[in-house]
């Protein structure tokens, strides 16, 4: 018999990002006995890459900015498809919490009167985001992890769940493994928060880090939570192409905001001929289908990209303002960008849908389940504004902390059925050590499943690709029921792990790509080549998905209004409208 | 392009083992234009060794995963490109060795966490205002301790905790700039210099820096921290003038 | 659960027993230590051998001027009376080589070239049975910002002696006005000693690193600006060293040889 090490918590938390340890620092401030769980070790999860900043209406820079601009900001910039009542608590509460990030001792760049500097991005009314340097992300998880680190929580890092353990329709705990020594866990806990993060690893081209396999949409999916809003995904205008060992590393938005142009192989600035009034500074959706456009009628650069240009700008003024890029690519890819353009092309970046959850608490429609952070939906429509995902984290994750207490509070004690146990110990041991004969390599598998959602499902969509990709991709969930790793060792084997998160990242893959098919125009993140307008009912309703295995249900229904916030969202379109 | 990129054949000699014993073993493989040693040993794992132990996340430099030693000196995988090591020879590819194995290229670093913990927070002076006022010039100097991606490659590379293994003793550099962080906050309320004294062991350095010589991020370490560190403990406790003419304690920090 | 040592039990990649110079490195780690070991060697010998020769050093004199070595300086009989019969260069070249040998840069070199400790990075070094780092017997490496100040005293001293050797005491009793080559080396000296000197971490620490904050009045941030300067020269710190070595050995050499009369040192050049 295998040994499985069992816990017990108030609250667990799944993820080490900003949003998971948002969650844990509130869940154990309010006196529970919490653990927080990270594929990674701690202080390496996705969100310590995050470069521009975070935005927050502190008023620092421009006085008049508040709340209800940065709502509109974040309407706007989602299309109206976003939950109303998500954007309100987002801008209400962001300044608040990074506030808090200084009294737990993070460091932000200064203004003249010495408060926190804000620095201006795409789509943001007034200069909004909080940042040190072009490392914010960093910041702010260190900050979070030091916090923790005193806060009283456990950390399992290391490790991964691969099962909810549910009691009746109640979520009692999670099921997973130490990567270092393939020892299995069983979890238990009164209430638990999934902030896994988003899932870039379905796409070849990505700025995400190996975390980002999707596994909180498909835990929560599995467990009988709805998603919304999944056919939504940004590609970053600008990521390398060149290397191919580098392609979609991420090149700041702020290369752009110095001043940094963009030109096809012709030496024209073609963004005149897409947005010429925002040219380069254009929302993100827009400025990555020019680029990609621009490749596809042929003129891109060698590599296939645009040509991203700073040379026009002083040296020096480069090598200070932007130090990262200048080291990026002088480094990996030979290229003096104060002397030679950069290519760059669309890369997966973020995901926009994710679980729905209750505004106010983070709850999900399983009792017991919580979510936060990239892995909900809502938040930000169908497009997000730069800058708003890490404020997202904080107050969103916060906020679920405390639900998640709350919930654990009154529920009392719970205990985790054995069957549930066995069920997940035995899909994973199966993974690891099953019957070698006619099983599949997740290594390839992974490839084919990158390829076919970069090919049918990626920035531009049509039915027909669509249809190919949903086709091609419920083969690969078929075959990925018959995944075996390579070699059974189970001490930090790689090849096991890939197994779990390549039946999730094809779950999440269909949810994609079904979503996508399902909603016939183009808004935000979501690009349909046969319906390349807006459409009236689009415009009104996301769409939910659930359902069990392969078989997703997908709801259309309403965007989520608050009557309060009527005026806002009115006063916003009229001003769009008065300068069409 | 300014500099040319090579692909082509290449050997590689990476370390495989586990806690007790291991050895190099050879590989080859074709590589493109460009690829950093990451690329090439994920290669090989996807397509030669599967059960190749590696731990890396971001692949952007930014997470400070992949700390390995590549032909001898530390540095991320992630960052290094295998045409700027010599061509005429394998690269070894070993795990950090200051630290107990895991498997492979894996190493056990949690003994750091360990140590962070050991260290009191950032706590805030009395009597501060909600919205914090602080100068650029004071942000600038705690922001490049910050910039500490924790590689644990200064730990690696420190001879007090490699070759003399005086993990009891010493903190190691990674926490010097970490106390030096919190020292040097203007609004930071505490005074650690026992700390630093004492249980960090800041006089066990010898200043030979090669910490500084191996931190991805660029961090001072030995001049911008360690240094530092080592003149304020001789203010408190090696300066007979000061002792004389003032100093009773630091103004608004109180002793831990 | 395992021991604490066993817990840190190094990567058997790591190998025992390590020899010094075990390692994986295959570029020429052995060059600079060698280096250093060669340079300061030699210097170390050429002062011990100078200082007792010169027991009676009287400064050279050039039709008139006074140039003064910078290994004796100050000038102790011409500038305040003072006569021994010792080798009285002792009595001031202590200042200097005081701040040399506590100095960080140079107790970065010492320890690694010297006590191979470690020779160069990632490099074995010698087997010692207890490392106490700058704890036991090398506590008195914090004193250094004492050695700088006399160090600095001395520098003033030697911008002194650059001025007196502009001066030529002419038959007629009088003074007149001339530059030598000479004079000009001394100048050069005493500017890259100031390099060094200035850029001393001690220094850097006193005008503005031991600050808490830099910019909260206006007191602070003038010594922040300060601090900034000498930071400028302390991220040259080792060349402005081995400069101002250089140039110390270079002044000397000149001196003793234009003094012994090798050759006159051509003066009235300006
Ligand atoms: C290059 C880049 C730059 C960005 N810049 C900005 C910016 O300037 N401003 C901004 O607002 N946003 C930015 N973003 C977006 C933002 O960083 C992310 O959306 C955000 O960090 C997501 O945080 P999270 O807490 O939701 O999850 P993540 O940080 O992704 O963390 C997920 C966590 O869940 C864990 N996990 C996942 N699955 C499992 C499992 N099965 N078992 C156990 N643990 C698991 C992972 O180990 C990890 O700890 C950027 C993103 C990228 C890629
Ligand atoms: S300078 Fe000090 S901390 Fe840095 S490696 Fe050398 S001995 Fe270790
Ligand atoms: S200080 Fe530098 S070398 Fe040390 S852990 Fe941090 S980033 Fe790595
Ligand atoms: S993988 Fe993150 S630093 Fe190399």
């Amino acid at each position: 018999m295998t040994v499985i090490e069992k816990h017990d918590y108030d609250v667990v938390v799944i993820g080490s990002g900003g949003s998971g340890l948002r969650a844990a620092i509130a869940a154990a401030e309010a006196g529970a006995k919490t653990a927080v769980i990270c594929k990674s070790l701690l202080g390496k999860a996705h969100t310590v890459m995050a470069e521009g900043g975070m935005a927050a209406s502190l008023g620092n820079m421009v006085p008049e900015d508040n709340w209800r601009t940065h709502f509109q900001d974040t309407m706007f910039g989602g299309k109206y498809l976003n939950n109303w009542r998500m954007a309100e608590l987002h801008a209400k509460e962001v300044p608040d919490r990074a506030i808090e990030l200084e009294h737990w001792g993070a460091i932000f760049d200064r203004n003249d009167d010495r408060k926190m500097h804000q620095r201006a991005f795409g789509g943001h009314t007034h200069n909004r985001l909080v940042h040190i340097g072009d490392r914010t992300g960093l910041e702010l998880i260190r900050t979070l992890q030091d916090k923790t680190v005193h806060s009283n929580v456990d950390v399992f890092m290391e490790t991964t769940i691969t099962r909810l353990l549910k009691d009746g329709d109640r979520v009692v705990g999670a099921f997973g493994f130490k990567r270092p020594t393939g020892e299995y866990l069983s979890f238990s806990s009164k209430a638990l928060v999934l902030a896994t993060g988003g899932s870039g690893r379905i796409y070849k081209i990505t700025s995400n880090s190996q975390d980002c396999t999707g596994d909180g949409y498909a835990l929560a999916y599995h467990a009988g939570a709805q998603l919304v809003d999944m056919e939504f995904v940004q590609f970053h205008p600008t990521g390398m192409v060149f290397p191919p060992g580098v392609a979609g590393l991420l090149v700041t938005e702020a290369v752009r905001g110095e001043g940094g142009r963009l030109f096809n192989n012709n030496g024209e600035r073609f963004m005149e001929k897409y947005d010429p009034k925002r040219m380069e500074l254009s929302t993100r959706d827009v400025v990555a289908r020019s680029i990609y456009t621009e490749v596809k009628e042929g003129r891109g650069s060698e590599h296939g990209g645009a040509f991203l240009d700073v040379t026009h700008l002083d040296g020096d003024y480069v090598k200070t303002r932007l130090p990262s890029m200048y080291e990026q690519f002088k480094e990996l890819a030979g290229v003096d960008i104060t002397k030679e353009p950069m290519q760059v092309g669309p890369t997966c970046h973020y995901f926009m849908g994710g679980i729905k959850v209750d505004a106010d608490t983070g709850a999900t429609r399983v009792p017991g389940l919580f979510a936060t952070g990239e892995a909900t939906g809502g938040m930000n429509g169908s497009n997000r504004l730069g800058g708003n995902s890490l404020g997202d984290l904080l107050v969103f994750g916060r906020r679920a902390g405390l639900g998640a207490v709350e919930e654990a509070n009154r529920i009392g004690p719970v205990s985790v059925p054995d069957g549930a146990v066995e069920d997940a110990h035995a899909r994973a041991a199966e993974d690891l050590a099953g019957d070698e004969t006619n099983k599949e390599n997740p290594y390839a598998l992974h490839k084919e499943l990158q390829q076919a959602m970069g090919a049918g499902a990626g920035i531009f969509r049509d039915k027909e690709g669509l249809e190919t990709a949903i086709a091609e991709v419920e083969k690969i969930y078929e075959r990925a029921l018959n995944l075996r790793a390579p070699s059974s060792r189970p001490d930090y084997n790689p090849g096991w792990q890939l197994c779990q998160e390549l039946r999730n990242m094809t779950t999440v893959s269909l949810m994609i790509a079904k979503g996508a098919l399902l909603r016939e125009e183009s808004r935000g993140g979501h690009s349909r080549l046969d319906f390349p307008a807006y459409d009236d009912y689009w415009s009104e309703h996301n769409i939910l998905q659930d359902g069990v295995g392969p078989d997703l249900d997908l709801t259309p229904v309403p965007v989520v209004r608050k009557d309060d916030l009527a005026e806002l969202i009115d006063e916003r379109k009229q001003q769009e409208a008065a300068t069409k | 392009m300014s500099t040319e990129m090579k692909g082509g054949h290449r050997q590689l000699k990476i370390w495989r083992g586990d806690r007790e014993t291991g050895q190099l073993v050879d590989y080859e493989l074709d590589t493109e234009p460009g690829m950093v040693v990451l690329d090439a040993v994920l290669e090989i794992q996807a397509s030669q060794e599967p059960d190749l132990a590696v731990r890396w996340n971001c692949k952007a430099a930014k997470c400070g995963s992949c700390s390995a030693e590549i032909n001898g000196k530390p540095q991320l995988m992630c960052k290094t490109r295998l045409d700027h090591l010599p061509a005429d020879e394998p690269i070894t590819v070993e795990p950090m060795r200051a630290f107990p194995q895991v498997r492979d290229l894996v190493t056990d670093v949690s003994w750091n966490y360990r140590v962070n913990e050991k260290i009191p927070p950032f706590t805030p002076r009395e009597g501060l205002p909600n919205e914090y006022l602080m100068g650029q010039a004071d942000t600038d100097r705690v922001s490049e301790f910050r910039k500490c991606i924790e590689c644990f490659m200064c730990q690696d590379v420190c001879h007090i905790l490699r070759d003399h293994r005086l993990q009891e003793k010493y903190y190691g550099p990674r926490f010097m700039v970490r106390l030096a962080s919190l020292d040097m906050h203007p609004l930071d309320g505490l005074d650690r210099t026992d700390l630093i004294a004492d249980q960090a062991g800041v006089g066990l350095c010898n200043i030979t820096k090669c910490c500084t010589e191996v931190c991805p991020e660029g961090i001072k370490i030995t001049d911008n921290a360690i240094i530092p560190l080592k003149e304020r403990v001789a203010d408190q406790r090696y300066d007979p003038l000061l002792k004389i003419f003032k100093r009773k304690g630091r103004q608004g920090r109180k002793k831990v | 659960m395992s021991t604490t040592s066993e817990a840190l039990k190094p990567s058997p990649a790591y190998g025992e027993p390590r020899k010094a110079g075990a390692t994986a490195r295959r570029d020429r780690w052995w060059v600079q230590p060698f280096l250093v070991v060669a340079a300061l060697t030699t210097f170390g010998i050429y002062t011990i051998v100078r200082v007792i020769l010169s027991t009676k050093y009287p400064g050279v004199y050039t039709d008139g001027a006074h140039l003064q070595s910078p290994m004796f300086s100050p000038d102790l009989a011409g500038i305040f009376g003072f006569h021994t019969k010792l080798p009285w260069s002792f009595l001031v070249l202590w200042a200097p080589l005081g701040m040399r040998t506590t100095c960080y840069y140079y107790r970065k070199s010492i320890y690694r070239s010297y006590f191979l400790a470690p020779p160069a990075c990632a490099v074995a070094g010698a087997a010692r049975r207890k490392y106490s780092g700058e704890t036991k017997m090398l506590l008195f490496m914090n004193l250094h910002r004492f050695f700088f100040y006399a160090a600095a005293i001395v520098v003033g001293f030697l911008a002194f002696d650059f001025v007196r050797s502009l001066f030529y005491a002419t038959a007629g009793g009088g003074t007149s006005f001339g530059v030598s080559i000479g004079s000009l080396i001394m100048l050069i000296n005493v500017v890259c000693l100031s390099g060094y000197t200035f850029g001393c971490n001690s220094f850097r620490h006193l005008i503005g690193g031991n600050l808490d904050c830099f910019d909260c009045s206006a007191s602070t941030r003038t010594r922040h600006t300060l601090w900034q300067r000498v930071t400028t020269l302390n991220v040259r710190h080792q060349e402005w060293a081995w400069l101002s070595m250089f140039t110390v050995w270079g002044t000397d050499l000149y001196l003793w040889l234009a003094g012994s009369g090798v050759f006159t040192d051509p003066h009235h050049i300006f």
